[in-house]
């Protein structure tokens, strides 16, 4: 056989005397024992951390929303922390409308077995945006484009910020957010009117036709619109 | 990219290279003398010619893409140069449809995201509600939700691997384990009535206890099925068309592994042991005598060899399971959320009004947030709810991990062959229905 990789062992910064985890049984509401990272966040990034609490056995770490980057980075890079490995970025909107926006980073780290929840909250009187963090964590890619698409947050920094679950041409807004209807803005007649007046030109993204040497075979209003730097065909 | 080095005994009918040095694709034939021969990775091709670069169409409607998954490719000759993928025709949207549900009624939109793996979404599901509530489920519970993950996580095994069989050119082993995956759902059926969606939990407890026999009917499948995982082992690990076709694909460090989030299997197979029931165990699994395979070198040969372990390694988990099932109660003891004896509800005024109150308002967790993770056959899967006090989560979230994994496909196809994009697509184990929610 070939020379693999080596393997790596999750708790292996742990040392050989750690005991074995276990699952953990009556878990406390609010309360028990904080996750050591919380503790050095507050000491490293004191202005930065609002707030840190415990709730259902996780600790919840709340940071400012303009210091996001280098606290996750901070924690990826320090070799006391390793959060090597980021299980989610989601978002929460409650359903007091004054009540700001949450963006919610679920982090593992494997070396220490820990997992800590970073919370970031974004007032709704400002336009909703926060830092990607898809320069640490490759798998935030789709991760912040899905928190795009359903709750508007705009992630500054994402390489290719576009709808991921719906499409590109999709108007009624933001699926997930407390003001949208569950069956949509749009009434049934619209959505068919415009599923049927869609140009199915739009099935491919302009950039995805200017790969193609089928471009000289476009109509010339679309290769003008294509040259013109728009993106998606409708 | 360098071409990854790698070589595995193998059966073949022929010599197994051809003049250019390159494995020969020729299927086993279970040789007489008995002498193996090494086969290599295939060599990366070269982009010869700097042509003009083709645009292709995979899908959404094709039976290679195991849904409704569209993949835009730009090819160089026959090598793909990038890879654009493309979701959501299967969108549902079940996390909104959460936010209107009591915690009962959000279970069956569970079965029904990732529908291969029914029971242990159910399962991760109803723990995620529990720990919100504060509930410890009886021993009873805890050993029958195991039996069920472990079920659930062969039948999406099977799935997967039939399927990528197809794919990749054998028909019989998709037979074979279709055939044993009709017998887990004969299981369930026994249990719940439902073969597919069958709404197994309930919070604080399980929809049903197992009926008479079945604990019969689930020995005579774990006694029998390791046979087949042999005869399929037989089949493909050591094929010339099935090594060619997997092995040096879709490569992934563990660093890349990880920073991309991968999980399950996928992560696994590129050396990163690390497996949500050893390292943040939940139902006990620390308990449980079990090996977690790990690849070292992270392609699609390594993920089919880890997949295979642990369907082996599920059987023991319920053979084990089987051994310890205790008796007692199925459902907590918690009026909060358990119903009243029906008896009780048609005579006894309290009860009534008890039952009335849970079935219209529905059960009421405090205020706060649970983050579960559960290793469900594809990988990390977490369900994330926020409750506000009210009967309904403020924010029911699945982290789904074929999601996740499927991310990673641009970058695991790139420099690789067409036809190896089937092959790299078919090792994510992709369920549309868990991608697009």
């Amino acid at each position: 056989m070939s020379d693999g990789f080596e393997i790596q062992y999750p708790g292996n910064a742990l040392g050989n005397a750690a005991p074995a985890p276990v699952t953990p049984r009556d878990v406390p509401n609010r309360g028990g024992d904080q996750n050591p990272s919380g503790a050095a966040l507050r000491q490293q990034f004191a202005d930065a951390i609002e707030r840190v609490d415990v709730v259902w056995g996780v600790t919840n770490v709340y940071v400012r929303p303009d210091r996001v980057l280098d606290i996750v980075r901070w924690l990826h890079d320090d070799s006391s922390q390793r959060y090597d490995y980021l299980s989610d970025v989601t978002a929460v909107e409650y359903r007091d409308l004054e009540a700001p926006i949450e963006v919610v980073w679920h982090l593992r780290s494997l070396p220490f077995r820990r997992e800590l929840r970073l919370k970031a909250q974004l007032p709704k009187n400002k336009p909703l945006e926060i830092a990607s963090v898809w320069s640490i964590y490759k798998c935030a890619d789709w991760l912040e484009r899905e928190c795009f698409d359903m709750f508007g947050i705009r992630f500054i920094g994402h390489p290719d910020l576009r709808r991921i679950l719906m499409w590109e041409q999709y108007r009624e807004g933001f699926p997930l957010r407390k003001d949208f209807p569950l069956r949509g803005r749009f009434s049934r007649a619209e959505q068919l009117r415009q599923a049927l007046a869609a140009n199915p030109e739009a099935r491919y993204s302009m950039e995805e036709l200017s790969i193609a040497d089928a471009f000289e075979d476009l109509p010339t209003d679309m290769r003008k619109r294509l040259k013109g730097g728009e993106r998606t065909g409708e | 990219m360098a071409t990854q080095k790698r070589t595995v005994e193998v059966a073949l009918s022929t010599t197994g290279v051809d003049a250019a040095g390159r494995p020969q694709r020729v299927p086993l034939v279970t040789a007489d003398d008995g002498s193996p021969v090494a086969v290599e990775a295939p060599p990366m091709v070269e982009p010869d010619l700097a042509g003009e670069h083709m645009l292709i169409n995979i899908g959404p409607q094709h039976p290679a893409t195991h849904g409704v998954l569209r993949l835009v490719l730009e090819l160089d000759g026959e090598t793909v140069v990038r890879c654009i993928p493309h979701i959501g025709y299967l969108h549902c949207g079940f996390e909104k449809l959460g936010e209107y549900r009591q915690y009962n009624q959000i279970l069956p939109l569970t079965d029904r995201e990732d529908y291969l793996n029914a029971m242990g979404n159910n399962v991760g599901c109803a723990m995620s509600a529990e720990r919100l509530f504060g509930i410890e489920i009886t021993e009873r519970c805890k050993v029958l939700r195991v039996i069920a993950c472990e079920l659930s996580r062969i039948a999406s095994h099977l799935v997967w691997l039939g399927t990528t069989c197809i794919d990749i050119g054998a028909f019989t082993p998709f037979l074979w384990a279709f055939q044993q995956r009709e017998y887990i759902y004969d299981l369930i059926e026994a249990w719940v009535g439902a073969r597919l969606t069958p709404t197994i939990t309930r919070v604080g407890g399980l929809a049903a206890d197992i009926p008479d026999g079945w604990m019969a009917q689930l020995g005579e499948f774990t006694r029998k099925f390791p046979h087949t995982v042999d005869e399929i082992d037989k089949m493909l690990t050591k094929n010339g068309i099935w090594v060619g076709r997997t092995i040096g694909l879709g490569v992934m460090t563990p660093e890349e592994a990880t920073n991309w989030g991968l999980s399950g299997p996928m992560l696994r197979a590129s050396g990163v042991a690390f497996d949500v029931r050893k390292d943040f165990p939940y139902y006990d699994y620390e308990t449980y005598d079990f090996d977690v395979p790990v690849g070292t070198n992270g392609d699609v040969y390594d993920r089919y060899l880890v997949r295979m372990e642990e369907l082996r390694q599920s059987v023991r988990i319920v053979e084990q399971a089987a051994k310890r099932l205790p008796d007692g109660p199925i459902n907590v003891d918690d009026p909060r959320v358990i119903l009243p004896n029906k008896s009780k509800a048609t005579s006894e005024m309290e009860s009534m009004i008890h039952h009335f109150k849970l079935v219209m308002e529905g059960p009421r967790p405090p205020l706060g947030e649970a983050y579960v993770a559960m290793e469900s056959p594809k990988g990390e899967k977490g369900y994330y709810m926020v409750s506000d006090g009210t009967s309904k989560p403020v924010r029911w979230r699945i982290r789904p991990p074929s999601f996740v994994n499927l991310a990673a496909i641009p970058k695991m196809v790139e420099g690789h062959l067409l036809s190896d994009v089937i092959a790299i697509n078919a090792s994510i184990d992709i369920v549309m229905g868990e991608i697009d929610r």
